[in-house]
């Protein structure tokens, strides 16, 4: 069947903020759909509220609205834009709602428009679970016994009927939000109920407990003309009962024969026949591991984690395929990318394994339950390629940039071997290392794997890479036993631990007396059967190297930022990809090295090489053994990437841009002090320590409040304002858990206006986009608060002031490329808090709103071009005529035990834009945008600290003025009254009912403001107020500087007339 | 201990010895399936061959006895980057290493199969020597490789008698059986009973109860239609090297089958008056077969509908006056797209084969082309005009492999159906 000609325009809906459950790899399938719809001619329109993303760029998309995703803003652009045709499986489950929703309205009939590759009929069929149910009892797909339920009542006694324990699944909801299994009634009361309110229909699923059973995927395409394949399939080590995100996951299946491979595949092909799929899908299984029987356990009629993890895995670009079958193509019309001899009308054959490994926030939330359940709770993922399974999982597991480089993980001295198997049973992040613990104990195998429900194959590789401990620390290092352990990928640093060698000796024994390197192989798709060129690559020991080394043009490695973690997202990606093509446009050969398969940057067809291999010295430097780059630029990669730096300067590879010296200059206490002062600029005043009893004395020499973190940390990770000499004992406990290089900082804590600005440094000239202004004030990491551009409140002389220290700052740092600078104003003067010479969070929403490509400009201006001939100015650029206002998402409703309370250290997972011509405008969408829809009942709960009270007066004012009945508690209660606001009392958590539990479970609050205390106090009431109203769905805000912004945009009543721009269009 | 591979071209690949150690030397191909190794060591077209898997964990899911493609293993060699020491299934009963042993199978493990699947995709399909013997001489060893041919394989793999199974005989594989018993509900059990009483074979009736309500209605269809419901084909089954799973796809759908081992007469077979004629896949080249190419001339001319798969396909061809040439390096693995030129559907197939028809030896006038090979434009497939005879390239019975085209057996089924009603 050729294209359908019908469609013309087509409107392509993104995913919104990075939250857990629905991270990079939409914007990975998105990019990689436009593109593949441009191709074709078309006009796409797209819109997406997050400006983190590639997808959002003019590049990509011809019309791109960075605009709330809600059904109204949708309806306003069809209608603006009137788009043929509406392609909403790339968006992961947000677009698909969306696009549900426009369908059951009627909408798109009236308009014309239709859904094109899934029709809505399929995904009605696929998503709900009746219908779905129904189907596959009609066409004899097997499920695990279940019963849609509306009350808990129903789910109680559907329960006693299948017995306990029971899966509880809410309908369409993120990454199986507030599901979870229930063993008792009570368990089932509490889960069910919160279900039952995340599910936008009110539905939840009870079903048959089949936690134990392999957990066994498809990822599969159908055309319109009904032909099938699947991409491949993945086993997940953990068994189900843990979320498949949260599983690590090996591809393709170990340890399934041909029939249960073929008998499950057969079963998916049948699903989405029936389903009438026209696209990519994701077929989940259980399959019991003593028998042939098997469960369906959810289809997604779209692209998903899976799939980008698939599409990596296997070189099969999926998201492009799916968008060209879309469109009308049959498989066999569509070229297979890679060998580009094929046609994508086959099933990709590996030879070789894939491992994912998920990365979790529990670093950032040390309070929150590490405990893995059907509740995703991974905030990203690394990948890796080998050719043998021990290897794959040993790459993976440096890939997660944890300081673990073997399977040695964790302090078991103190167990004895009862507690080990009770830790066994323990389904957590670090199990698996508990698992290799065991099995130093010699406990046998096949009890691990009884107890892990862990299959005995994946038990016995952990035992290979624990005997290769044993080997090391006791056999010779013999020729045999380095090239052993080498095919495992025990990395250099682990054989020389283990056999008691210096690294170096390790290293030279390796290279120049055994002769062992390891061969860079290509991702083919045909297990070699057909010749193919792509640049995709990774490393294994005892092969042959298959990368074509060429000499023609000068290199440059583009190291990517690793796994999405709180702290460093998608926007370092943006970052990376944006060098990766600029640098490639000025004639440069481009080589990215990246381990993350959600993201653009890991498509093949990104740079002119991809290495899909962990982001450590050793790693990188087999690269550089073979390539020879000429230079390699870390800016862009976020930490992971600043990190590598003295690695690379030692393997003679240039840092192309701003010198190694002086991104340590910035970080170095001292000599930025140093700096500072020849530049007369003040700073808070500060003293490095690295004693706790040091940082008291420090703390009580500046006078509290104080901010105590680390150096080299993302995300202010670590970060405290500590008010007492308790506060510093206790954080510094936390920061020197983690054995720690670098000195620690305390400085004094200044409560004023936070500014932040973005630069590009040629040396001499800097060119600064926008100044971006904070919401919230000085304490609250500048990626959890609300920015705004052009900045709304810092005087013209003021700016000046900024505009001066950047340049001075830009100069003596000898910045060549991005600098990112945090001031502080307080009392009408401009502090400067930190410097991080190179890119950051804000670069891509920056360059969207203000049309300056910094990366690109960045990327020219390391080259050696100069700022003034790239045709952007110099200085301060004009203020756009927009107002754009960065609006933090969390995920909060995901980790239970997190304390939602904002501070110094970095929470957000994602964010959203709201652009519009005034600030009240913006500042609605924004809100808009991360999902708080205001007014519903008029109903809120303020319960402010001492320190806040009087100010909490004002927000009191404001919402009543808004018709808002107040409750608080007692002591906010009472002064809100003496102020003659009318609140209404309310008893805290642990007193006689009422309280403003009963208040939150009575779903009439539309809002919760707490401001926390100081300290991490768990047992405190308002730790438990801000848990109860995130888990009962109710927007928390903890910073009485959000809820004066969000009243203002309440107050504006902007709700009617939203207006639609087109980022595109924006230019100098 | 150490084992080698060396090819004829001189390159050589060092091992570890696996399976029997006995010297071997072999015509060396390469699979490309991730699963079911098992299946292609017990297919009888690989006699005379030494199989690389491209996959490089073998070994995994151990040795599941019910999935034997035949009695025994029939390639010379085995030749794998990883053989697992830990085999995990439920059905395993034994490992690989031993069932090589067992069987007498000389492997080697811990190859560059990579490397040695680049070379013989460009070198294409050449003779090897899998040998423990730390010293040799090279020159010697090449010799003989060069002049090593695959010859006579047909025979060798063949029944030695004819028998014959007769429809009540089918015994649903354990996966079936699985599916049948967790499957079974009250509605089903009714509608079992209602079809063995109108005498449906138990094939057929394994197979509905395997696809939920659709499957149910389907069977009391076919308990309510008199002439379907006892329809019972007699095929002639030749066997050329055949695998288990096209008597298993016969079965299941009600055929009595004979095995004829290949150098029946057609004289035979035809005075049994079977309804059909399968001809099943095998090894070798096909050009070699004169004798069973000139039986098969009587056999199609008799009439008598015919499916041939695999080898029986090129036979045909043969038969027909066309033409078939070796490949470079063949199609075997699980992800072969082939095309119904006649539909425009593509469907995954299962592939073992280094002998193609050539495209410009068929007469349209005798056959038009049925199916090709989505990638690289070969022919998969034939359908007779003058007779009704059809023949595909590719393994319907799949076993390894993808079951997509398995409603090939029912089209033969059709076919014989129509003839009937013809005559």
């Amino acid at each position: 069947m050729p294209r359908n000609d019908r469609i013309k325009k087509v409107l392509v809906i993104g995913s919104g903020p990075i939250i857990i459950g629905q991270a990079a790899e939409f914007d990975y399938a998105g990019t990689q759909a436009c593109r593949s719809l441009k191709e074709e001619g078309l006009t796409v329109v797209l819109v997406n509220s997050n400006p983190a993303t590639i997808m959002t760029d003019k590049d990509i998309a011809d019309i791109v609205y960075i605009e709330p995703l809600t059904v109204q803003v949708l309806k306003k652009i069809i209608l603006k834009e009137k788009p043929d045709s509406i392609l909403p499986t790339l968006g992961g489950q947000a677009a698909l709602n969306l696009a549900m929703e426009l369908e059951e309205s009627g909408f798109l009939k009236e308009t014309n428009t239709n859904l094109i590759g899934t029709t809505s009929l399929t995904i009605k069929k696929a998503e709900d679970r009746l219908e779905f149910k129904n189907t596959m009892e009609k066409i004899g797909e097997p499920c695990a016994p279940s019963k849609i339920v509306t009350t808990v009542e129903d789910a109680i006694s559907f329960a006693e009927v299948i017995g306990y324990p029971v899966v509880v699944r809410p309908a369409y909801t993120l990454g199986g939000s507030g599901g979870g299994i229930a063993h008792f009634k009570e368990e089932l009361l509490d889960i069910c109920s919160n279900g039952l309110r995340l599910s936008r229909v009110g539905q939840c699923l009870i079903e048959r407990c089949i936690a134990g059973w392999k957990e066994i995927e498809y990822e599969v395409m159908r055309d319109g003309a009904g032909n099938c394949i699947t991409v491949c399939n993945m086993e997940n080590l953990d068994p189900v009962g843990v979320h498949t995100g949260d599983s690590i996951v090996v591809a393709p299946s170990q340890t399934l024969s041909d029939k249960e491979y073929q008998m499950l595949r057969t079963s998916a092909f049948r699903i989405i026949s029936e389903l009438n799929i026209i696209g990519g899908c994701n077929v989940q299984y259980a399959l019991k591991p003593d028998s042939f029987e098997y469960c369906v356990i959810e289809v997604n009629p779209r692209v998903s984690r899976s799939s980008a993890l698939a599409s990596k895995a296997t070189g099969y670009p999926i998201a492009k395929v799916a968008a060209k079958i879309a469109l009308g193509y049959t498989l066999d019309e569509i070229k297979n990318a890679i060998t580009k001899k094929t046609v994508a009308d086959f099933e990709p054959a590996l030879d070789y394994c894939v491992v994912k490994i998920p990365k979790w926030p529990f670093d950032k939330f040390i309070m929150a339950k590490r405990t893995l359940t059907t509740q995703m709770k991974a905030t990203g993922e690394v990948m890796s390629i080998c050719n043998n399974f021990e290897g794959a999982l040993m790459k993976a597991i440096r890939s997660l940039e944890q300081n673990i480089y073997s399977m040695q993980y964790g302090n078991y001295t103190e167990n004895t071997e009862e507690e080990i198997l009770k830790k066994l049973a323990r389904i957590d992040d670090r199990r698996i290392f508990v698992i290799a613990e065991a099995i130093r104990r010699n406990i046998e195998k096949s009890k691990i794997a009884d107890i892990t429900k862990i299959d005995l194959w994946f038990i016995d590789k952990i035992a290979i890479l624990v005997e290769m401990e044993q080997r090391l620390k006791k056999e010779p290092l013999s020729k045999e036993l380095m090239l052993e352990a080498k095919r495992l990928e025990y990395p250099d640093r682990i054989i020389a631990q283990l056999s008691g060698k210096s690294l170096n000796e390790v290293k030279r024994l390796r290279k120049e007396i055994y002769q062992i390197y390891p061969a860079f192989q290509i991702v083919d798709t045909c297990a070699a059967e057909f010749e193919a060129e792509t640049p995709y690559y990774y490393s294994c020991y005892g092969s042959q190297t298959e990368v074509s080394v060429q000499r023609t043009k000068k290199k440059v490695l583009v190291l990517g930022s690793g796994p999405i973690r709180i702290g460093q997202g998608i926007e370092f990606d943006y970052c990376s990809v944006h060098a990766a093509w600029s640098l490639h446009q000025s004639g440069y050969e481009t080589i990215i090295i990246n381990n993350n398969p959600e993201t653009v940057s890991t498509d093949f067809d990104i740079a002119d090489k991809l290495y899909f291999e962990p982001l450590t010295p050793e790693d990188v430097e087999n690269i550089v053994d073979l390539e020879h780059p000429d230079g390699a630029v870390v800016q862009f990669g976020g930490q992971t990437a600043i990190k590598l730096t003295e690695s690379l300067l030692k393997m003679g590879v240039p840092i192309l841009g701003t010198s190694a010296e002086n991104v340590d200059a910035a970080e170095d206490r001292e000599l930025f002090d140093e700096i500072l002062e020849q530049c007369c600029i003040p700073r808070p005043i500060g003293k490095t320590v690295f004693t706790t009893k040091q940082a008291i004395a420090a703390a009580n020499e500046l006078g509290y409040p104080v901010l105590i973190r680390p150096s080299y940390v993302l995300g202010g990770a670590g970060m405290q304002i500590a008010i007492s000499d308790q506060d510093v004992t206790e954080f510094m406990e936390i920061i020197n858990r983690n054995v720690q290089e670098h000195p620690i900082l305390v400085d004094k804590y200044l409560m004023g206006k936070e500014v932040e600005v973005d630069a590009v440094c040629d040396g001499e000239e800097i060119l600064i986009p926008g100044i971006m202004e904070h919401i919230e004030r000085a304490g609250i990491h500048s990626g959890d608060s609300i920015s705004v551009y052009p900045s709304q409140t810092i005087s013209e002389k003021l700016q000046k002031v900024i505009v001066d220290y950047t340049k001075k700052l830009a100069r003596s740092l000898q910045v060549i490329g991005l600098i990112n600078i945090q001031f502080i104003v307080f009392h009408d003067e401009v502090y400067v808090i930190e410097v991080n010479p190179r890119s950051s969070r804000t670069v891509p929403y920056i360059s969207k709103v203000t049309g300056i490509p910094i990366v690109d400009l960045a990327s020219k201006v390391i080259l050696g071009k100069k700022l003034k001939d790239l045709g952007y100015g110099t200085g301060l650029a004009k203020n756009s005529e927009y107002i754009a206002v960065k609006m933090p998402v969390f995920s909060f409703e995901k980790l239970r035990g997190a304390d939602i309370g904002l501070g110094p250290e970095m929470k957000s997972t994602g964010e959203c834009l709201g652009i519009a011509k005034t600030f009240n405008e913006a500042l609605y969408k924004a809100f808009l945008g991360a999902g708080i829809h205001l007014p519903k009942h008029k109903k809120m709960i303020l319960t402010v600290k001492d320190a806040d009270k009087l100010e909490a007066v004002g927000v009191g004012k404001r919402f009543e003025a808004l018709g808002y009945e107040i409750y608080a508690t007692r002591s906010t209660a009472k002064i809100l009254q003496q102020n003659g606001i009318d609140a209404i009392p309310v008893k805290k958590i642990d007193g006689e009912s009422p309280t403003i539990m009963d208040l939150l479970l009575g779903h009439e609050i539309d809002l919760v403001i707490n401001t926390p205390t100081q300290g991490r106090d768990k047992s405190r009431d308002g730790f438990l107020i801000r848990r109860i109203s995130i888990e009962t769905g109710v927007p928390c805000l903890t910073s009485l500087d959000t809820a004066n912004a969000l009243l203002t945009s309440l107050e504006s009543n902007m709700k009617k007339d939203l207006s639609l721009i087109d980022i595109a269009t924006i230019k100098r | 201990m150490k084992a080698f591979l060396i090819l004829e071209d001189g390159h050589i690949f060092t091992g570890t010895a696996i399976g029997s150690q006995r010297e071997v030397i072999s015509e060396i191909v390469f699979n490309t399936s991730m699963t079911g190794y098992l299946e292609v060591l017990t297919d009888p077209s690989y006699a005379g061959q030494a199989v690389v898997m491209t996959y490089p964990l073998i070994g995994n899911y151990g040795v599941c006895h019910h999935d034997m493609e035949s009695v025994q293993a029939w390639p010379d060699g085995l030749i794998v980057r990883e053989l697992s020491r830990q085999e995990s299934n439920f059905r395993s009963t034994q490992g690989l290493n031993d069932f090589l042993k067992q069987n007498g199978i000389t492997g080697i493990a811990g190859v560059d199969t990579r490397a040695l699947t680049k070379l013989l995709r460009e070198s294409g399909t050449m003779n090897g020597i899998i040998t423990t013997k730390e010293s040799y001489c090279l020159n010697e060893i090449l010799e003989k490789l060069k002049k090593y041919r695959v010859t006579g394989v047909v025979q060798k793999v063949t029944t030695k008698q004819k028998r014959t199974i007769n429809h009540r005989a089918f015994v649903p594989t354990d996966f079936e059986q699985a599916k049948m018993t967790y499957m079974a509900s009250p509605q089903l059990q009714e509608a079992i009973q209602q079809a063995k009483d109108a005498g449906v074979c138990s094939g057929e009736i394994a197979m509905y109860s395997m696809q939920g309500i659709e499957g149910i209605e389907k069977l009391k269809l076919h308990s309510n239609d008199k002439n379907t419901a006892k329809r019972h084909y007699t095929i002639a089954l030749m066997d050329f090297g055949t695998k288990k799973n096209i008597e298993h796809c016969l079965l299941k759908r009600g055929c009595e089958v004979t095995v004829y081992p290949a150098d029946t007469k057609a004289e035979e077979i035809l005075k049994t008056s079977p309804d059909g004629i399968m001809l099943s896949n095998g090894p070798g080249d096909p050009a070699e077969c004169i004798e069973i190419i000139a039986e098969l001339q009587k056999l199609y001319q008799s009439k008598v509908p015919i499916f041939a798969i695999c080898l029986g396909h090129q036979l045909m061809a043969l038969a027909n006056g066309f033409q078939t040439e070796k490949m470079k390096y063949g199609h075997r693995g699980s992800n072969h797209p082939v095309k119904d030129l006649s539909t425009g559907k593509v469907y995954l197939s299962s592939q073992n084969h280094g002998y193609v028809v050539v495209e410009d030896s068929i007469d349209k006038e005798i056959a038009s082309v049925w199916f090709i090979n989505a990638n690289d434009k070969t022919i998969e497939g034939l359908k007779y005009k003058k007779y009704p005879v059809m023949t595909v390239q590719f393994h319907p019975e799949a076993c390894a492999g993808p079951k997509d085209s398995e409603f090939l057996f029912d089209e033969f089924m059709a076919l014989i159906a129509f003839s009937k009603s013809g005559k």
